[in-house]
């Protein structure tokens, strides 16, 4: 059984055994990938039934601890843990002890003496997924730490290309604009990296980081050649004023932003959300044909439902294991 | 002007050392006598005159070291350090003299402070402090302190560390004026336009894990204008913890053309790269930031050749709570007094990038002669001030370990090579 490479030494609890968490692309391989893509099908599956919940993880708790406002990815890790009869519970910044200072670390170990089984954290910082899982017993997911990776995310972009496209290996990806503030980005970079994706970055110089493993351009004709146009939200939030990223909103989205006059028939259109609609990307593309982004909504929920089932269970999980665990 | 604590002289004797002192040409087979903490006798056999005799067959007896760059968090953090415990870790670290940063709360700016901390260390000092005191009041970079005055109380040089002196026309008055009290500037080179945002190197690292980066040109274009600056004044300077290549490129054009520059490097910036940031361990971030392997080999070629004459720990302690957080939340800093020699001895002269010679001379002879202070020797009549180094010995880093009230280092859990058995400083065992 291939077991996800993500925890890293210092995790390790003295003399136990490695418990897996979900924290950075960059700790799994092609298998692992393969792996988890293949779990969200049979969970997708077993979404068509009337009756939608599984009971694979009953008595087990996922708590949600969120330091960042977050639409998609918290209601869809929520409703993955519940859609598996999971306890859940979810634990945001805003009106919760961290209002009063709470450290990461305190917060950590008093949600650790609930003895979780998974918590799933989005903060603002890296290395707040690494922090919880040394303070806490608990399996920990990385649901967007910083600008640093947000792994389930590149994974649910993963499954939809497959489901719409058919296929991995061989695509061409343009990734345009916000690239240097993106956690998707570099989740995204590395994910296709290792299942034989071409990716392409495309932006003002400044919102390209130098150093990325992966074709880096200023000038969007290049967005013609590829197969998928994936757009990023443009961060204003995260822009200090007089940063000078970009001139101004107006000047990116005249030079950058996707309209339907930049796109090929044909190709595909995909963004993370929340879309910042006539800024980096124009509502005809959003709401075309074409746009992959409800289906990547949709993708969300099946495999967060496959990784919190992975990170718990650390094998693959068959059609017979599924059966197994509904009767049980 | 340094101070310490009194304490009496030593009288002991050290048979059959291997005394080096780079300086002196030394390095030979000796006996070493200690007559009320004067070096008494040096040679074969010396007479023991009933003092106690170390056997110090196999060891290395050598100036003690000097660090020209400490931070002791007093007045203000005295739960981080105390001039106490960050002289106790001195000793332990093999030093017999340190400077201190005046970055402190409040900063040391002012005749007062700077006398309070001079009677502090006269009482508690375990090894000679010197003090530096702002450039500017407050380290605000806006008006000059008084410097004359604190000259005459004994400040030894004078520096904003921490932060630079942004404004080129401030910095140019604090070289002119600073040249009246024969006493250096010692600069925190960094441009705040450049560098804000940033927590590590702007290299790959940052950019695979989205951390804001600091691009070495925030460091060497600030090192080139002060430079500049320099020159035009016809006046001395020293560079504080030097990082990139181009930095060093810049000290070592400015040296030939015959401005009175010096530098400094720190253990961190030439044993890590950025590639430790990986495993985001607070304790690997520092300011300025750990850079590319070509500027750390840039640092170690400048070290062996004499562009940068010091190594200076910047020794930084922070509170426990304060580091036990996510890397971007952690503050900048790391302890250094007590592994400076073992790591660069464990990563550098053990594998024959440097010789010990010259590490022993930049750690000793080199920050003493920028910052024109009395260097350790090894010689009849001077004062002891010595190390005795156990080459084959072990240190084993570990947060029960230290001396320092901090344990904020990035060596934590290694077992370096080498061991400083015994220091003396002012003529007494001030460790062993």
């Amino acid at each position: 059984m291939t077991s996800i490479h993500l925890v890293k030494d210092e995790l390790r609890p003295p003399g136990g055994s490695p418990r897996r968490h979900l924290i950075s692309i960059a700790d799994l391989t092609r298998d692992d990938i393969e792996r988890l893509l293949g779990t969200a099908r049979t969970f997708a599956s077993s979404l068509e039934r009337e009756v939608k919940k599984l009971p694979t993880l009953k008595g087990r708790l996922v708590i949600n601890l969120f330091y960042e406002s977050s639409t998609r990815t918290s209601s869809s890790f929520e409703l993955a843990a519940k859609r598996l009869s999971a306890d859940t519970l979810t634990v945001k910044s805003v009106g919760s002890s961290v209002d009063k200072g709470e450290s990461l670390k305190d917060t950590a170990l008093t949600l650790g003496a609930y003895d979780p089984d998974v918590i799933v954290i989005r903060h603002p910082q890296i290395g707040s997924p690494q922090l919880v899982a040394r303070e806490t017993s608990a399996h920990v997911v990385n649901a967007g730490d910083g600008k640093h990776q947000h792994p389930t995310q590149a994974l649910l972009d993963l499954y939809t290309l497959q489901q719409e496209l058919g296929r991995l290996e061989g695509l061409h990806v343009a990734i345009i604009g916000d690239v240097v503030h993106s956690r998707v980005a570099r989740s995204l970079v590395q994910a296709f990296a290792l299942v034989g994706v071409r990716c392409t970055l495309v932006g003002p110089p400044a919102l390209l980081p130098r150093g990325l493993a992966a074709e880096q351009t200023s000038d969007i004709r290049v967005t013609r050649e590829a197969d998928v146009l994936y757009v990023l939200r443009m961060q204003s939030e995260r822009m200090q004023p007089g940063a000078n990223f970009v001139p101004s909103l107006r000047e990116y989205t005249a030079r950058w932003g996707i309209t339907p006059e930049r796109l090929r028939p044909g190709q595909k259109v995909m963004h993370p959300g929340p879309m910042n609609r006539g800024v980096e990307i124009d509502a005809r593309v959003a709401d075309a044909g074409d746009a992959l982004i409800q289906q990547q909504v949709r993708s969300g929920l099946v495999v967060r439902m496959a990784a919190l089932y992975d990170v718990l269970t650390g094998g693959p999980v068959g059609v017979r294991a599924l059966a197994a665990a509904e009767v049980a | 002007m340094l101070w310490a604590r009194e304490e009496p002289g030593a009288n002991l004797v050290f048979k059959g050392a291997r005394v080096i002192d780079p300086v002196e040409a030394i390095d030979a087979r000796l006996d070493v006598r200690i007559d009320d903490g004067v070096i008494a006798a040096l040679g074969d056999d010396v007479e023991t005159n009933e003092h106690r005799v170390v056997d110090a067959a196999g060891l290395v007896l050598a100036p003690a070291f000097v660090d020209p760059h400490v931070h002791l968090r007093t007045p203000g953090r005295e739960d981080e350090e105390t001039i106490a415990s960050g002289t106790a870790a001195a000793a332990a670290g093999g030093y017999c003299a340190i400077l201190a940063m005046p970055n402190t709360e409040p900063v040391v700016d002012t005749a007062a402070t700077l006398g309070s901390l001079a009677e502090s260390a006269k009482r508690d000092a375990a090894v000679s402090v010197g003090f530096l005191a702002a450039i500017t009041r407050g380290q605000r970079g806006e008006e000059l302190t008084d410097m004359g005055e604190l000259a005459e109380l004994g400040a030894v040089a004078f520096s904003d560390d921490g932060v630079p002196v942004s404004s080129a026309g401030l910095m140019r008055r604090a070289l002119q004026y600073a040249s009246t009290t024969g006493r250096p500037l010692a600069l925190h080179c960094e441009e705040p336009s450049l560098s804000r945002g940033g927590h590590v190197h702007d290299g790959v690292v940052a950019a695979e894990l989205g951390i804001g980066g600091y691009p070495s040109i925030g460091e060497s274009v600030m090192v080139e204008r002060d430079l500049a600056l320099a020159a035009h004044e016809e006046q001395a300077l020293h560079l504080l913890h030097l990082s990139a290549a181009e930095s060093v490129a810049a000290l070592r054009r400015a040296r030939e053309h015959g401005v009175r520059a010096s530098g400094e490097v720190t253990p961190h910036h030439l044993v890590l790269t950025d590639e430790a940031v990986r495993s985001l361990d607070p304790n690997v971030k520092m300011n300025p930031p750990l850079r590319a392997e070509s500027d750390r080999a840039a640092l170690i070629d400048a070290l062996r050749d004499g562009t940068i004459e010091a190594i200076a720990t910047d020794h930084a302690p922070h509170a426990r709570h304060e580091k036990d957080v996510p890397f971007e939340a952690a503050p900048f800093g790391v302890t250094g007094l007590e592994t400076a020699f073992a790591v660069l001895y464990t990563e550098l002269v053990e594998p024959a990038v440097l010789t010990l010679p010259t590490v022993l001379e930049r750690m000793s002879a080199g920050p003493a002669r920028i910052f024109g202070l009395r260097r350790p020797r090894i010689a009849a009549g001077e004062r002891a001030n010595l190390v005795l180094i156990d080459l084959e010995g072990t240190t084993r880093v570990t947060e029960n370990g230290f001396k320092s009230r901090s344990v904020n280092s990035w060596l934590l859990g290694r077992a370096l090579k080498s061991r400083i058995a015994m220091t003396l400083a002012g003529g007494a065992v001030v460790f062993e």
